[in-house]
């Protein structure tokens, strides 16, 4: 640099730039552009609006319900759905397992430095679409940019609030021998979509997550007047990863019948292929509950009803036993037990 | 599913077994060679449908399985170098060495990538040049045709940053191992339908004539397996000591032509150690000399002592069928998938990861027993 050139100034970051720098993140006249520009716009609502540090929010009127979610993927975007749509379900579903109405959320990004700001205004859009849909409130929210290599491009952490519905009494406590088990729709397609995306394996273009809100169909199962004992979102881990966090709780064995197992063609033949097992694979947005035994019928025809539920099906029964197991029949009338996946799911050799 | 639900079919399964129920007279041990067949078997619960007197002991046909604590320990060694992208098949990491599996040296910071074809590890060489990417040939002859022309693109793409850690192995030798050994019990095999597909069976019929077991050529779904179970029952039962195909759909008598050229053209046949089972004389596939340049162990020497196996781990006699999985001591106790002893645990064609994954230990045994009763 000639030495007539220099300026005695700040050194500030161009603040026109493309991509996302630590300055964003610095809390100086960046941040507060970020935030107004790019959140604010797309958020915007009463309880954010006074950009306070703690959003104010009216008495609810019955028992809260409180969870938090973190959603860290790679892609960010892939068939089926983005980052911000997994950030915004993953509250709400939690909610809505719990037997809550979702009200409001709050929104924290850790941004890496360099991620580019048309990135992150696709998942802001996103994020904005998902709550809106779910007709939930973005509250408060904050944001921190890490060096690069500190954090993969976004993380977002999202909590979420609810009301406890009037008709929801669940728990492993309620869960007693007889009782049906009941998922709502094919299982395996969320984690065979981001394998998918992620890994460039070319499984067909049907493959697609089922990232989805569930609040609508627990609504309407609840409704139903179904005899609802328990209800989960089976995420990481799988339909088998649930079924046993329930055998452990109770202490009571589950049984499962392989062919009621609802799984896509598409994702079949994936599993197949990569000697992985559908009960294992993450799903975003399908719903395993329990329920007794006398309302199965009613329960079913409450997630039949949904666009989101109708490929819903009775696929087992909890039953009495001295060793807390997750089993499965087989079409050839053997039974095995369904064991926990121990880490990720790897594909075999051949 | 096409080519997959008709080989599931209970009702075709239901009348092979009334089929096997007729044939058997007599107690036979016979042997299931790949660990895709046994972990078919115990899934689907074939080896409980079965009559008692066809007894089923599993085989040596799980490459991970086979692959001995010196050869993992050379690609935890490789892997955690700085300069190496280390790229394997899914089921080798969790694989223990003698300190830890390849999923610890990613943990510590090491480059490993899961690749589901070899030339996904060629591509990598070729975008990142200044990266030395490694790939762990692991597999019968198999994944051999594969890994040959991962090393024939490279080759081609003139790629000086692309090696191969070559653990190939030959299913043929084991069985010659087996049959021979004192003690045995092996009367007959299921030969592995993939490894046929490749290299054909035509060497089979002098195995079975100096041997005297029948051999069938079978596949990997529940009906396929309890077919070529009929099909070697009925051999047994007759005496006759020939060789069958069950598997036709996938296998010709000669194999592949192109992947048998393949690796040919690239490998040659060596001694090869075997966990549990020592060095047997040719029974591994090395790189020919013209492709030396690309031999990860040449290019990486090793510095570390050779390795011990664990004395506790039975995996030698569980591959040979002298053992089955939930008769070892240390099975579901002191070897289990997060701490596994061996790799027959963790691989996914490993008979202690079927019997583990599917409930064979005494304790899930009963529960599954009273539950079908029930």
């Amino acid at each position: 640099m000639k030495p007539n050139t220099f300026l005695p100034s700040c050194p500030m970051p161009h603040a026109d730039t493309e991509r996302i720098q630590l300055a964003h993140g610095e809390g100086a006249r960046l941040t507060r552009r970020l935030i107004r520009e790019e959140l604010l716009a797309a958020f915007a609502n009463p309880f954010l609006n006074p950009l306070a540090d703690a959003a104010t929010l009216p008495e609810l009127g019955g028992r809260l319900v409180m969870t938090t979610d973190s959603s860290v993927v790679s892609p960010l975007f892939f068939p089926g759905g983005d980052i911000g749509l997994l950030a915004v379900h993953g509250a709400i579903n939690d909610l809505a397992v719990s037997g809550a109405d979702p009200m409001y959320l709050s929104i924290a990004m850790i941004l890496e430095e360099g991620l580019p700001i048309e990135t992150l205004r696709r998942i802001i859009r996103s994020v904005k679409n998902a709550a809106d849909a779910c007709g939930v409130s973005i509250v408060t929210g904050d944001t921190k940019v890490v060096p690069r290599g500190a954090a993969d491009q976004i993380f977002i952490c999202t909590t979420g609030i609810g009301r406890l519905r009037p008709d929801a009494d669940l728990g492993v406590q309620r869960v007693r021998p007889g009782d049906k088990i009941l998922i709502s729709g094919t299982i395996g397609d969320h984690g065979l979509a981001i394998l998918s995306a992620r890994e460039g394996l070319d499984l067909g273009n049907q493959l697609g997550s089922d990232t989805a809100p569930l609040h609508h169909l627990v609504a309407n199962l609840l409704e139903s007047g179904a005899d609802v004992h328990f209800l989960r979102d089976p995420t990481r881990g799988g339909v088998a990863g649930v079924l046993h966090e329930l055998v452990e709780q109770s202490a009571l064995a589950i049984r499962i019948e392989e062919a009621a197992l609802p799984v896509s063609p598409c994702a079949r033949g994936a599993c197949e292929l990569l000697g992985l097992d559908p009960l294992h694979i993450a799903n975003e947005g399908k719903l395993v509950a329990v329920v007794g035994a006398e309302s199965a019928g009613a329960a079913l025809n409450a997630l039949r009803y949904q666009l989101l539920g109708n490929q819903a099906a009775i696929i087992g029964d909890v039953i009495a036993s001295p060793s807390a197991e997750v089993l499965l029949a087989n079409r050839f009338g053997q039974v095995r037990i369904i064991d926990e996946p121990s880490g990720a799911p790897l594909p075999r050799i051949c | 599913m096409k080519y997959v639900d008709e080989y599931r079919d209970p009702h075709l399964a239901e009348r092979l077994v009334a089929k096997l129920a007729e044939t058997v007279t007599r107690p036979w041990t016979v042997m299931e060679v790949c660990g895709g067949q046994t972990h078919t078997l115990v899934r689907s619960g074939i080896d409980q449908m079965i009559p008692d007197k066809l007894r089923l002991v599993h085989g040596p046909g799980c490459p991970v399985c086979v692959t001995p604590l010196e050869m993992i320990d050379r690609a935890l060694e490789i892997a955690a170098r700085p300069e190496v992208t280390f790229c394997s098949f899914g089921d080798m990491l969790r694989v223990p060495g003698t300190a830890r599996d390849l999923l610890g040296v990613r943990a510590a910071g090491g480059d490993v990538r899961v690749v589901y074809s070899p030339l996904d590890a060629v591509a990598l060489a070729q975008k990142d040049t200044d990266r030395e990417v490694v790939f762990f040939a692991v597999g019968f002859e198999t994944t051999a045709p594969a890994t040959a022309l991962a090393i024939r693109e490279a080759r081609r793409l003139g790629l000086g940053n692309f090696s191969m850690l070559v653990a190939h192995v030959l299913v043929l030798p084991a069985m010659g191992m087996i049959v021979a050994a004192p003690g045995n019990r092996v009367q007959g095999f299921l030969a592995a339908g993939h490894v046929c597909a490749v290299m054909g069976y035509e060497e089979y019929y002098d195995f079975a004539a100096k041997h005297r077991v029948p051999i069938v050529v079978t596949g990997f779904e529940p009906v396929d397996l309890l077919h070529g179970l009929l099909m070697l029952a009925t051999r047994l039962e007759a005496g006759r000591c020939d060789v069958d195909n069950q598997y036709a759909r996938s296998v010709a008598r000669a194999g592949n032509r192109h992947a048998q050229q393949a690796i040919a053209e690239v490998y040659e046949a060596c001694d090869r150690p075997w966990r549990g089972l020592g060095v047997l004389p040719m029974s591994g596939l090395r790189l020919r000399p013209s492709y030396h340049d690309m031999d990860a162990e040449r290019r990486f020497p090793s510095t570390s002592p050779s390795s011990v196996e664990p004395p506790e781990c039975r995996s030698g006699e569980v591959l040979t069928g002298l053992l089955r999985p939930d008769q070892c001591e240390a099975f579901g106790t002191r070897c289990t998938p997060e701490h596994p002893l061996g790799a027959p645990m963790v691989s996914s064609e490993g008979a202690c990861a079927a019997y583990w994954k599917y409930g064979r230990s005494p304790g899930q045994r009963a529960s599954a027993t009273n539950m079908r009763s029930g």
